[in-house]
Parts: C-alpha cells; structure tokens; sequence
C-alpha cells in the first residue's frame, strides 16, 4: 500500500513538471512550430518568468536578503501576468534587431539572451539576491488546502495509515489541477489563434516567406508578433513552476538542459501540432524520469549519471531528425475554418 | 587613473583572448559559409580537442616521452607532440560526425542542421564529463613567470606569446590554403555559390570533408590554446567561449573568415577591457551587447558585402 501511494505521489508530482513542461513546448510551438523561428534561448525566457512572478508575489526582502527590491505579495494571477509581459517585452527587444535576418541570426541572439539574463541573476544581488535565490514564494491556496487537510488528519488520527499518506500531499492533486487548467486554457488560446487567418499568416511564413511578403504582408510584423507571444507563454511556464517550487536560484535553470528538453518535446510530439507539444512533453519527461531510475542499475556516479542522460536525450534528438522529423503527430492537414 | 593605467595590460590579454576567439571564429564562419549552418557544437569540437590532447599526454608522460620545457616555454615536446595528435584526430572525430549525421541531413533546411548541432554540442560535453568529470583538469601544473616588457610595465608570460604567435602562423595558413591551393578555391567558389559550383565540375563532397577537417583541426587548436592559457580545461571550455565567438563572427561579417579574425581581436580586446569597468562576470553578456549593436547598425558586419 505504502508503495502504491508513493507511486500515486509520484505521478502527481511527475505530472506537474510535465504540464509545465506542457507550457514551454507550446510556447515554442508558436515560434518554430507554426512560424518557423528558431530560438534557443527557452530557458532564459522560463528563468525569467520564474523570477518575474517570484518578485511580484514573493515576500518583500528580509534582513538576511541582498536584495533591496520586489517582494509586492500580490496574487498569482498578477504573478503570471507580470511573467508574461516582461518575457514578451525583452522577446519584442530581441526580435527587432533579429527578425529581419537569416534564422541563425535570431538563434544566435537568443542563446546571448538567454546567457545575458542567467549572468543579471547570478550578479545583480539587489534584485535577484544573486547565488541564494528567491524563496518563499507563496504557492496559491497553499495555507488553506495544506493547512486544511493538515488539520483535519491531526483531528482524526483514528484514519487508517494510507489515507493520511494519501492527503498529507493533496495540495499537489490541487496544483496539479491548476497547472493542467493553465495549459488547457493556454492551448484553446492558441489553437483558436493558429486557426484564425493571423495563424494561416504565421504557416505561410513558416513554408515560404517570400511568397508572403510579396502577396502585401508584414511579415517581419508577423514573426515579431509569434516571437512576443510564444515568449509570454514561456513567462507564464516559468511562473507556474516558481508557485510550485517556492524556491528558485540561478541554478534551477541550467542553461541548455532546460532549452533543449523543450525542443526534444517539441520535434518528438510533432512540431506544428499543439497537441503533439503537450503529448512530446509528457512522453520526453517520461523518458528523462526513467533515464533516472535506469542509470541507478549501472555503477555510475551521480555526475556521471546525468551526463548519460544528456547524452541519451542528444541521441533521441539526432535519432529523431534523422529518422522521423515530422515528430509522433503530424502536422494538421486541414485548412483552417474561415469565418 | 588605476583604471587608465591597467588598460595597456588588458589589451595584451585581449589580444591573446582575441587570437583563441578569431581561430575558432575561422572555423565558425568557414563551416557557415561552405556548409551553410551555424554550428554549436563548435565550442564543444574545441572541448574535445583539448581532453584528447589531455588524454593523449598523459598517455605520453607514462611512456615516458619526455616533456623537458622548451626555452622559457611552460611545456616541451611531449606535449607539442600531443596536441598535434589532437588536433588530427579531432579533424576525423569530426568528420565522422559529419558522417555519421550533418552529411544525411544536408537536403533539410538550414534550421534542421543547426537543431542536430545542438544535440551534437550536449552529447560531447557529456561524453567528456562522464569520462573526466566536471572538475577542472591540468595539462601542467607548473607556475609560469610572466616577464615585463620593459619601458610599457607590461607583464606577459611566454606561453601568452606562444599562442599569439600560432596564432599568426595558422591564420596565414589558411588565408595560403584559402587563395593559393586548388581545394582552397574550390572551398571559396563553393561558399560563394553552391550550385554554380557543382555545375563547374566541383567535386562540392569533397569539398565539404576538407572543411570538416580545417574546421575540426582549428577547433582543437583553438580548445588546446584555451587550455594553455587558462591552465586548466573543463567540459564546458568551448561552451563557455561559443557566445564569444559567434559574436566575432557576427561582428565580422558572418561567413567571412577575414572577419572573423578582426571580430575575433574586437570582442577579445573588448571584452578584457570592460572588466576595468564592469565585474568580469559580464564578459560574455559585453560579447552579445557588441553583437547586436552591430546587428543594429550593419547586420552584414564589419567586412560582410551581402545578406
């Protein structure tokens, strides 16, 4: 039984980071999926937005912080809002110099930004507090649920053993329901946009930009506009995983790993198709978790470990493009509605 | 005044942080120009360079080569004879990558290449971590002297000048091989216009498998360099000075190896420079600062005639 629950817990646990993850891929979509842009810089943007919404609902700085700033307690929507816009406003920045060039010009730039905001984070103590990170970000609903359910098993110690192991972790049933309501509204978002005519603009960039630009479009105005709110997306990811950490540092986004799992999920689910995003991300998860518990049979040592890991993700990638790149789902074929 | 005094010692570094960064930029922008993707797996080829010059010097030391220093030189036969080991086999690693994956997916876009570069740059950083381990690795645990240059206070060690001067000599290498040698005018007339030059009877193949190994063969040198001038190597060596170098690219003029060498001396000097002003945890950040200014000003960089 106590194995079954931690099984239980695990999968709740499993699934919050993947409907995260879930997030991120779809924001990528927007970019490369359905617009062809190519950023490499996803973990800048999910830092970012981690600490965007950390400092707007976190507590303000206490006597052991080096920072002097942020800390305003305000909700988590708020939070997430804030994520959203300041991704979206260094991505609009990005984009300007970038957009109008080759696509290695945007990758280039993107992976700059993305070391540029890890480097403010890790220097800039008084914002950031530097090394320590922030803590104590006030998951939503915490104290009530938690709090609840922790009072209500202490009323009734009488309750079987299983049952208490069962509740004691429930406001991970509540969060994770949270993070999938989030991804779910985020991805009727998006495939109402991709669906519209802005999105038939943003595939017919994707297929051949020429041809648009010569049928009168703004095409620079369209990739601009993918690149804004595929970053604002990311935000918002990396929001919903500071509410859910509580605790973030410079070194909670590893500056590739976190990219690059991205776009595994992306290309293995089927880049261009949302829910191949959502799909790729818990799948490629799936695997990263079970590359876990594979690596713990061999005599490896922890770095070791996470090093065949990498490694194994890089040669499911190559495996992948080589093999099968249009990803598990396709591409939609149907046209999209007209109004 | 302090700040003013310490500049003419920064810019000697930034020169010797400006010879690695224009190496490896040749490298960059050759591959780009040729091959046509940005590669980022470049920083991770220098890595690989410089643990198999690791591994193949130690092999050497326990076979007793000896490594007596050369003249005021921190290292001595052994370990020339390693590194020039290490610069040929990483040539082949790399083409066999090209092989094995950049050559099958060569009639996808350009996009496609860069991504499997990635995944290419995260396999070998990790290959050599699970091997060596993330901790810093010596090539040779000695204390160099640096000596004045008298009249200017100026302090350089002999390694520092040993890596100008290979510096110097590869880079006329190249521009020999790039103007005066059959496959160096096909590499050129290649870059220029791919099909045209198939039509013309260019053997574009073969062409590409050279361009693997001047590319792999500079990445190795440029990763062995870092190495001596560091004193220490880690898995993320190249990672840590990719940024860097495609912002000389860039600032040069991306596809340019010319450029390359100026983008490569800029952002060196530029970046040393900056740390009289701002902490030296910003180097990289300064890199990318330069870049998109010139991405602003003139995207087709400092020597660059075309989109």
């Amino acid at each position: 039984m106590d194995t079954l629950i931690g099984i239980i817990n695990y999968v709740v646990f499993f699934a919050i980071t993947a409907g995260t993850y879930g997030i991120l891929a779809l924001g990528l979509n927007i970019q490369w999926g359905y617009t062809g842009l190519f950023n490499i810089g996803i973990a800048g943007f999910y830092a970012l937005g981690a600490y965007a919404a950390a400092l707007v609902s976190g507590p303000p700085p206490s006597a052991w912080d080096g920072r002097i700033f942020g800390g305003f307690e305000l909700p988590f929507l708020a939070g997430l809002l804030a994520a959203a816009v300041v991704c979206g406003i260094v991505a609009f920045l990005i984009g300007i110099p970038t957009l109008r060039l080759r696509s290695d010009y945007l990758a280039i730039a993107t992976i700059g930004i993305a070391e540029t905001i890890r480097l403010v984070l890790k220097n800039e103590s008084w914002l950031t507090n530097g090394v320590w990170g922030l803590q104590q970000i006030p998951s939503p609903f915490y104290d009530p649920i938690h709090g609840g359910v922790k009072a209500f098993l202490g009323n009734h110690p009488d309750l079987q053993g299983w049952i208490h192991g069962l509740f004691s972790k429930a406001y991970n049933w509540f969060y994770l329901f949270l993070v999938l309501a989030i991804l779910f509204v985020l991805y009727l978002i998006v495939e109402r946009l991709v669906h519209s005519p802005w999105g038939r603009v943003l595939k017919a960039i994707r297929e051949d930009e020429d041809a648009v630009a010569m049928s009168g479009k703004n095409t620079f105005s369209f990739k601009l506009q993918a690149l804004v709110l595929g970053a604002m997306i990311m935000g918002i990811g990396g929001g919903v995983y500071a509410y859910y950490a509580r605790f973030i540092s410079p070194a909670s986004f590893k500056p590739l790993y976190g990219t690059f799992l991205v776009w595994v999920m992306l290309i293995l689910g089927g880049s261009g198709n949302n829910r191949g995003a959502i799909l790729g991300s818990f799948v490629v998860w799936g695997i990263w978790a079970g590359t876990d518990f594979l690596t713990e049979y061999f005599p490896f040592s922890a770095t070791q470990a996470a090093s065949l890991r990498i490694i194994i993700i890089g040669v499911l990638l190559e495996v992948i493009l080589l093999w099968r790149p249009q990803g598990l789902l396709q591409r939609e074929r149907k046209p999209s509605k007209t109004p | 005044m302090d700040i003013l005094s310490r500049i003419p010692q920064l810019l000697v570094y930034g020169v010797i942080s400006g010879s690695i960064l224009s190496l490896g930029g040749i490298g960059v922008s050759l591959i780009y120009s040729i091959i046509g993707f940005s590669n980022f797996a470049y920083g991770d080829m220098m890595a690989l360079g410089a643990y198999i010059a690791l591994g193949l010097f130690s092999l050497f030391v326990s076979w007793s080569i000896p490594n007596t220093p050369l003249g005021p030189l921190s290292f001595g036969f052994g370990f020339i004879l390693a590194a020039i080991f290490a610069i040929g086999l990483t040539a082949v690693a790399v083409v066999l990558i090209d092989r094995i994956l950049f050559n099958r997916l060569r009639n996808h876009s350009s996009v496609i290449l860069m991504m499997s570069s990635i995944g290419v740059a995260l396999a070998l950083r990790n290959i050599l971590q699970f091997f060596w381990g993330p901790q810093p690795h010596y090539y040779i645990e000695r204390i160099q002297i640096a000596s004045v240059i008298p009249g200017l206070g100026i302090r350089i060690k002999p390694d520092q000048v040993f890596i100008i001067l290979v510096t110097i000599v590869l880079v006329v290498l190249v521009h020999a091989f790039l103007k005066y040698t059959k496959m160096g005018k096909a590499m050129r007339a290649t870059a220029d216009n791919n099909a045209l030059a198939r039509v013309t009877g260019i053997n574009t193949n073969r062409v590409i498998v050279w361009t693997w190994v001047i590319g792999g063969a500079l990445a190795a040198t440029a990763g062995i360099l870092a190495g001596i001038e560091n004193k220490f190597i880690t898995p993320e060596l190249g990672w840590q000075m990719l940024l860097s170098i495609f912002a000389a690219v860039v600032l040069g003029g991306i596809g340019n190896p010319y450029g390359a060498i100026v983008g490569g001396m800029v952002i060196g000097i530029t970046e040393e420079v900056s740390t009289a002003f701002i902490p030296t945890g910003y180097k990289p950040a300064v890199a990318f600062i330069i870049m998109i200014l010139m991405l602003i000003v003139k995207p087709t960089g400092l020597l660059g005639k075309r989109r």
